[in-house]
């Protein structure tokens, strides 16, 4: 199987341990992993604030990028996103996009048709749920990014490739809640921003680790909980199934 | 809109409210979260996917054949003996109501829970007239003694903790200061029965109106509306354009599916189906029955190439109860009467874009309402059409314009935003924050976001092991 790699903005930038552990998983797991090097941003901020010209001419760099053309033979059979939320963009936003006077629609079907979130990767495309286990004794609770979970319905796919590492996925009240980031929603609506977070962490069973695939989610709920002083350690999704492969392997940690 | 709103100060009152009265979002949280749960259990009982989809498909269809139905229900209503009356805007509204109430020498009211009656701000001009106004239901009540607005579409006074009204009530009612929900209710009952007998009109809303009957059809779990329909000499419906469904058969799906998304009932506790007036002098009902239909901007709505399908919602408040948005302030912070996820697409479209402006934005797009939605209304996608029109009009900060161009100019060109990326990862959080001013907002209530020593396309230049 051969993966294009779409690290995304954020994760390149502050999540890079993590997303490379996505390729070490990914490799692991048998793919052929490339990393197309013009790759930029999804254009999910420009898309969510209704900058509908800015997010086009963003959706047509990265479908330049990652080849949308049906025909072609030069794509990978799958590009993979270690984030629910970009995932999305491309997946179901891009198509809808297209439609707007300027889009593509044929190209950005052909690349929402073969992008991926990387446990929906995992799961639905590999077929594959069993890891290891090197997260036998942890304790985690998932986080569900929003847009992986009613966009792409991603209910259980992250607890059942967590458990399939060996930990134990301790159930959360507030699991399917919102964490208050949404971008530019944040800075916008800090306040209201700050208190979806507080009932996040003031609901949060007692874990070893907070597991999210949602790297801006992460973000949002470790800089929230870091000036509360809670001590709660977040851990991307790629970096914890990695280390249910590897044992003692890859890093923790919001860097 | 001839009364100004609060909405623009969503933000700040959002931020006044967390700050301020942290019991605020612990009440309505706690309420929300329990209405909630109750909707999903009211939900997983049939095959709510299938009742939503036959729901949307019907009030699409009444939307789209509004003109025809309204003439129906015109004529339907006539024939049983009801009078009909059209208001265009709010004043128009008032206006009619308080003529009806001069010309019937009305010197007090009660009134069922109603939205409209609020969007139309009715009862300051009835009480200027010198008539007592006396809301019934509980909530509303509790609400009318304490000057508040309502919060909440179902649960008015859902802000309020029982220490709050055991102390407001033994006040203003002489209960003991610690009485429970049972003696509270019972104190209120007092006070509304006494209402209920003398007064001379019952002003209601109305969840549906059939066009086929002419039946106005309320829902309600206390009562208080069946005695505000029958026991008065006058009955006023005040009803919007929208509420139309054609048939009866219509409105048995309707009954069921808006009480399982409100509270998770099968169907409300009491059910008043109204076609007019008591048939003969000394029969139970009111001798008159007058139904006003507001447009108040529902027209203009309805004309909005996206925002039509905001014209679907039953009023249930399940969009409310699932939104962790609405949860952290309830309803007041949003500054006008139809608040949460519902009230930030229906109000640009009733008040104008810019009124009602940053509601757009006072989302996270999480979804969460779209799921509960009775009729399937695409909320964040009807958001995101309200954020697209701010932008194209120029409603949103020049800052944030600027940013999202500049975020595209070096996302376009790879080798900028490599070079971009490098600074950024060399500068550090605080370095990055001095650079990027939204930052400084985000770091009001966060620590600042770290970024990697150094990015992933080093990492992979050097290579992944």
């Amino acid at each position: 199987m051969r993966v294009a790699f779409f690290v995304t903005c954020l994760a390149d930038h502050y999540f890079a341990d993590a997303a490379a552990d996505a390729v070490r998983l990914l490799r692991h797991l048998g793919c052929e992993v490339s990393f197309p090097p013009d790759q930029t941003c999804c254009g999910q901020p420009a898309y969510n604030a209704g900058r509908t010209g800015e997010a086009l001419r963003m959706a047509a760099h990265t479908l330049d990028v990652f080849g949308g053309a049906p025909d072609s033979t030069a794509v990978a059979d799958a590009v993979v996103l270690p984030s629910g939320s970009c995932a999305t963009m491309v997946k179901k936003f891009y198509p809808r996009l297209a439609a707007s006077p300027g889009g593509s629609a044929a190209r950005a079907t052909a690349l929402a048709e073969r992008s991926w979130d990387l446990a929906e990767f995992i799961v639905r495309r590999l077929g594959v749920t069993e890891l290891g286990d090197g997260l036998a004794g942890r304790r985690v609770a998932v986080h569900q990014g929003c847009h992986a979970l009613r966009e792409l319905r991603l209910e259980t796919e992250p607890a059942t490739l967590l458990e399939g590492a060996g930990a134990e996925v301790v159930p959360w009240e507030a699991e399917e809640e919102c964490c208050g980031f949404g971008g530019l929603f944040s800075v916008k609506m800090t306040a209201v921003s700050a208190a979806m977070a507080d009932r996040k962490l003031e609901t949060l069973p007692d874990v070893d680790w907070v597991v999210s695939g949602d790297g801006g989610c992460v973000l949002h709920l470790d800089g929230r909980s870091r000036a509360r002083g809670d001590g709660i350690e977040f851990v991307h999704l790629a970096t914890a199934l990695w280390r249910g492969v590897n044992g003692a392997g890859g890093t923790t940690g919001a860097n | 809109m001839d009364t100004g709103t609060g909405i623009r100060d969503y933000a700040a009152r959002s931020r006044e409210i967390i700050r301020g009265d942290p019991g605020v979002r612990e009440s309505v949280t706690g309420a929300t979260i329990a209405f909630d749960e109750r909707r999903r259990q009211g939900y997983a009982e049939v095959d709510a996917d299938a009742w939503r989809r036959w729901a949307e498909g019907v009030k699409n269809h009444t939307l789209t054949h509004l003109d025809r139905y309204l003439a129906e229900a015109e004529e339907q209503l006539q024939a049983n003996g009801a009078r009909v009356h059209w208001a265009a805007d709010a004043a128009e509204a008032r206006e009619i109501v308080t003529g009806l109430a001069a010309r019937r020498g009305v010197g007090s009211v009660v009134k069922g829970k109603s939205m409209v009656t609020e969007e139309i701000d009715l009862n300051p001009v009835l009480e200027a007239a010198g008539i007592e106004v006396f809301e019934t239901d509980l909530g509303e009540y509790i609400l009318q003694l304490l000057e508040e607005p309502p919060s909440h579409i179902l649960g008015p006074a859902l802000h309020k903790s029982l220490e709050q009204v055991q102390e407001l009530f033994a006040e203003r009612l002489d209960t003991a200061r610690d009485g429970d929900p049972d003696t509270l209710a019972r104190a209120a009952r007092e006070v509304l029965r006494g209402a209920f007998i003398h007064a001379d009109m019952g002003i209601t809303g109305a969840n549906f109106l059939v066009a086929e009957t002419g039946t106005i059809a309320l829902i309600e779990n206390e009562g208080n509306i069946r005695l505000t329909t029958s026991l008065p000499r006058v009955h006023v419906a005040v009803v919007g354009i929208e509420k139309l469904l054609p048939r009866m058969t219509d409105l048995a799906g309707f009954l069921q599916l808006t009480a399982r998304a409100a509270t998770g009932q099968p169907i409300g506790c009491f059910v008043s189906l109204i076609q007019g007036p008591a048939a003969d002098p000394g029969d139970d009902g009111p001798e008159e029955v007058h139904v006003v239909l507001v447009d108040n901007g529902r027209t203009d709505v309805l004309a909005h190439e996206h925002a039509w399908e905001a014209l679907r919602c039953v009023r249930c408040g399940a969009c409310l109860n699932a939104c962790p948005v609405y949860r952290q302030t309830g309803g007041h912070a949003y500054g006008y009467v139809y608040s949460g996820p519902i009230g930030s697409v229906l109000d640009p479209g009733l008040l104008g874009l810019h009124e009602a402006m940053p509601l757009p934005f006072a989302s996270s797009l999480c979804g969460a309402c779209e799921d509960a939605c009775p009729v399937r209304i695409p909320i964040p996608e009807l958001l995101l059409e309200w954020r697209r029109e701010a932008q194209e009009e120029g409603l949103t900060p020049w800052k944030e314009r600027a940013a999202l161009a500049g975020l595209a100019s070096v996302t376009t060109r790879p080798g900028l935003y490599r070079l971009a990326g490098k600074i950024g990862s060399r500068l550090g959080a605080t370095g990055a924050a001095r650079m990027l001013p939204m930052l400084g907002e985000w770091s009001r209530d966060r620590a600042l976001p770290r970024p990697s020593p150094r990015t992933f396309r080093d990492l992979w230049r050097e290579g992944i092991e």
